[in-house]
């Protein structure tokens, strides 16, 4: 009844081919800026903000980096820590050895090096495909961390090969408070998903899904392989090089190249299958579903402990949480094999039936 | 992501959080219970939760103040720790008074967000080296002994076994390690004794979580040292004893790390771990007075930590214990100059712990003589004692083979020094003026 589309008319080929067509979904979506970008940094206390919000939106980032290659491109890969860790390590090199380096420079300057090594690593794209490239790109990763843990330049030569992030400073303003690093992740984050959003609209976007639909169709058609799979690979490390470094500026602060194990490479690819393949929405919802479902468990367990009165053996219960977390993935999967963000649309699509269904 | 949002919402409601008695001192216990490192981390848990329960029990707290604690899962992941960091911290009445990590990397992470926080970080045997330079780090302390202190008394233990130190010149010795910011951890200070006692170094990286080395030991096969050093954690240890005998390499040439040497670092490898030596900074056993009380208090009553009562006395078990002492201690003196029965602040545990002292008459107070050794904590000194004890494995249990050792101090402390003032530079911390009692 109030979801509906009735009423609403196009008239220019703009308003036809922007990415919210629906005035209640411009809304909302401008609600959500507001509510992400006034309402919880005023409302939110630090827990919320540093170990919540952040490490999701900085997860988010990386997602998304990996479903532009793996949903859009179609080219499966397991090194996205291995970028993100490239990412981290170079920012924090290029604000250590350029001088007056802007922060926004460095993470630049990181989302390009794990652009160059993703592109390095990509080629093997070229002749190889499906899980086959996926077993080429784990060289990437164990390639990344032993030369990280190996060069001592890459940490400025400490004995144990920790980098500790720089202060942040933009402008002049010094960006300490939880409120700041959140602020900050959440406008890069929105920034680079709307920028993402509209690459996969665009002429570029339409080329990485044709490659994924079918390849040998794609370069019939005259969608050049290499350079667009390249791109791809390009693009998507960018976006996971410059969420490593947001993940080591914004949230730890203080980084070992053991964070960026295939572990985390895993756990994107699981957000990218649950939130949804080739979703930018899916990605956030990946990302949240991974990242704040077990520490939700979590609360809930020691909620219903107190509510009932009785102690359960903590080894149980983190135990528990572990095999609960990995049943809902399969019922997730079974249920809705094309992730949360499928659901998502067909909520829409039932609302917009709603109360009237056929 | 407009679910998210609704759903954040939701949570953050529930999440107003719990109003607890005012009398109550709060000490988070963020350990990990799941995954590799489990044994690690329940049994050093298990020891500082039954410790403050026996004070409970016994004493009821400290002058009257009850501690309490609340359990968190950090599964030794870095993101997870700092989640459960904090959590806890705002955790009524007065806060997280003391964090132990219990993790070289969560302590790493935290170091920066605790000392701003003003809560004191306890690293104890673990954690980032030159934090002991307590000018630099005033909110960090890693108790007890050091990484750097640890591998000059094992090169010390090793030259006695051999005769004195003069043998060890053309000496070959190789270092296995964990692969991560834990295990490079003693690298410089071997290489800078390489030079002074003239052995050859080699260091052999073995990648997590290290349950095949067949060809690291291989190589060590190759280069035939007389000593290995074993700088290992979790389910590398067996693993490693059992390839050094599969090599056929003698297991009393192997000095194993103090995360090396627990029970279940050499049950897992049976007959092959017999004459494996380890270091330590607490020693295992059941017949400590402060153990029996645990066992009068809680264990009797039902209360105690460890559902299989094979791990009570067990080194992770003491381990646990010592880290108990140390805070209960540390409390205690902060509520002696700022108010006793009292809760105190994180800021207010720091003056606690670094002015602990806790001698050889205290230790037989508390019933701890031998488990621990002496410790004398200072502005300058936040490490407070260095000493290191070596315990065998003869096939059934640990036995403590030497007494407690004195570290290289002169080394460790200038390197120590170096590394906490290239910190203070990068960081821009004017290091603080021990001369004023802060």
């Amino acid at each position: 009844m109030l979801y509906r589309e009735a009423g609403q008319f196009k008239s220019t080929y703009a308003e036809d081919q922007q990415i919210f067509p629906i005035l209640q979904d411009r809304v909302a979506m401008a609600a959500l800026l507001v509510v992400a970008f006034v309402v919880v940094p005023l409302i939110g206390n630090q827990y919320w903000l540093s170990a919540i919000l952040t490490p999701f939106l900085v997860l988010a980032l990386a997602t998304l980096g990996l479903n532009i290659l793996t949903g859009y491109a179609g080219q499966l890969s397991l090194g996205t820590a291995a970028f993100m860790a490239v990412g981290a390590f170079m920012a924090y090199n290029a604000m250590l050895r350029i001088p007056h380096m802007p922060i926004l420079g460095a993470f630049i300057i990181g989302g390009l090096c794990a652009a160059a090594v993703g592109v390095v690593f990509g080629l093997p794209s070229l002749r190889i495909k499906g899980l086959y490239l996926a077993v080429a790109t784990l060289a990437c990763q164990f390639f990344v961390l032993w030369a990280i843990n190996r060069i001592g330049w890459f940490s400025n030569h400490s004995s144990s090969g920790v980098i500790s992030a720089q202060r942040i400073e933009i402008l002049g303003f010094p960006v300490e408070h939880s409120q700041g690093k959140y602020l900050l992740t959440l406008s890069i984050v929105a920034v680079m998903a709307l920028a993402a959003k509209n690459l996969m609209r665009s002429e570029t976007g339409r080329a990485f899904m044709a490659i994924r639909d079918m390849d040998v169709a794609a370069s019939v058609i005259g969608i050049p392989m290499m350079k667009t799979k390249l791109l791809a690979f390009a693009i998507s490390s960018f976006y996971c090089g410059v969420a490593g470094a947001l993940y080591a500026f914004c949230y730890l602060g203080t980084v070992e190249p053991e964070a960026f194990t295939l572990d985390l490479s895993f756990r994107v690819l699981f957000m990218v299958i649950i939130g949804g393949v080739g979703s930018i929405l899916g990605s956030f919802l990946g990302a949240a579903f991974i990242t704040l479902f077990p520490i939700f468990l979590n609360i809930a367990t020691k909620s219903l402990e107190t509510a009932l009165g009785i102690e359960i053996s903590h080894a149980l219960v983190s135990n528990a949480e572990a095999i609960i977390f990995g049943g809902l993935i399969i019922f997730f999967l079974i249920v809705e094999p094309n992730g949360l963000a499928r659901l998502w649309q067909i909520t829409k699509e039932k609302l917009r039936l709603w109360p009237f269904p056929h | 992501m407009k679910c998210t949002a609704i759903a954040v919402a939701a949570l953050g409601i529930t999440l107003a959080g719990p109003v607890g008695a005012q009398n109550e001192q709060f000490v988070p216990a963020n350990f990990y219970w799941v995954g590799p490192y489990a044994p690690g981390g329940s049994g050093f848990g298990g020891g500082i939760i039954d410790y403050m329960q026996m004070l409970n029990e016994r004493d009821g707290g400290i002058n009257g103040v009850k501690l309490t604690w609340d359990k968190c899962e950090t599964e030794y992941n870095n993101a997870r720790g700092v989640e459960c960091y904090e959590r806890s911290k705002k955790h009524a009445p007065t806060g997280a008074t003391v964090i132990h990590p219990l993790s070289t990397g969560i302590t790493y992470s935290l170091i920066e967000k605790a000392t701003a926080d003003r809560i004191p970080i306890i690293s104890m045997g673990y954690g980032r080296t030159s934090a002991a330079d307590g000018r630099v780090f005033p909110y960090v302390f890693p108790l007890i002994t050091t990484y750097w202190s640890q591998a000059t008394v094992m090169v010390k233990f090793m030259g006695q076994k051999m005769g004195g130190m003069d043998k060890w010149k053309g000496k070959k010795l190789v270092l296995v390690y964990h692969d991560s910011a834990y295990g490079k951890e003693p690298i410089p200070v071997l290489t800078d004794m390489s030079k002074q006692y003239g052995y050859e170094l080699t260091t052999i990286a073995v990648p997590h979580p290290g349950n095949e080395q067949q060809s690291q030991w291989q190589q060590i096969r190759q280069i035939k040292p007389d000593w290995v050093i074993l700088w290992g954690w979790g389910v590398m240890n067996p693993t490693a004893l059992k390839t050094a005998a599969k090599i056929g390499y003698p297991r009393e040439k192997i000095i194993g790390v103090w995360w090396s040497g627990a029970e279940e670092d050499v049950l897992p490898a049976g007959s092959a771990a017999k004459g494996y030596i380890s270091a330590g900074f607490n020693s295992p056993g059941s017949d400590f007075p402060v153990m029996k009380d645990i066992k009068k208090y809680v264990y009797d009553k039902g209360k105690g930590e460890f559902e299989d009562k094979s791990r009570f006395g067990s080194i992770y078990h003491t381990r646990g214990v010592v880290a108990g002492i140390v805070t209960a201690e540390a409390i205690r003196n902060a509520q002696a100059k700022f108010g006793k029965g009292k809760p105190i602040t994180g800021e207010q545990m720091r003056w606690g712990i670094e002015h602990l002292n806790i001698d050889d008459k205290r230790l037989k107070e508390l019933g701890a003589t031998g488990l621990m050794p002496t410790l004398k904590v200072s502005c300058l000194d936040h490490e407070g004692s260095g000493l290191v004890k070596f315990q065998q494995w003869d096939g059934a249990k640990w036995k403590v083979i030497t007494d407690w050792m004195e570290p290289d101090r002169k080394l460790v402390r200038g390197m120590i020094e170096a590394d906490a003032a290239q910190y203070a530079k990068e960081k821009s911390i004017t290091p603080r003026d021990c001369g004023k009692d802060l």
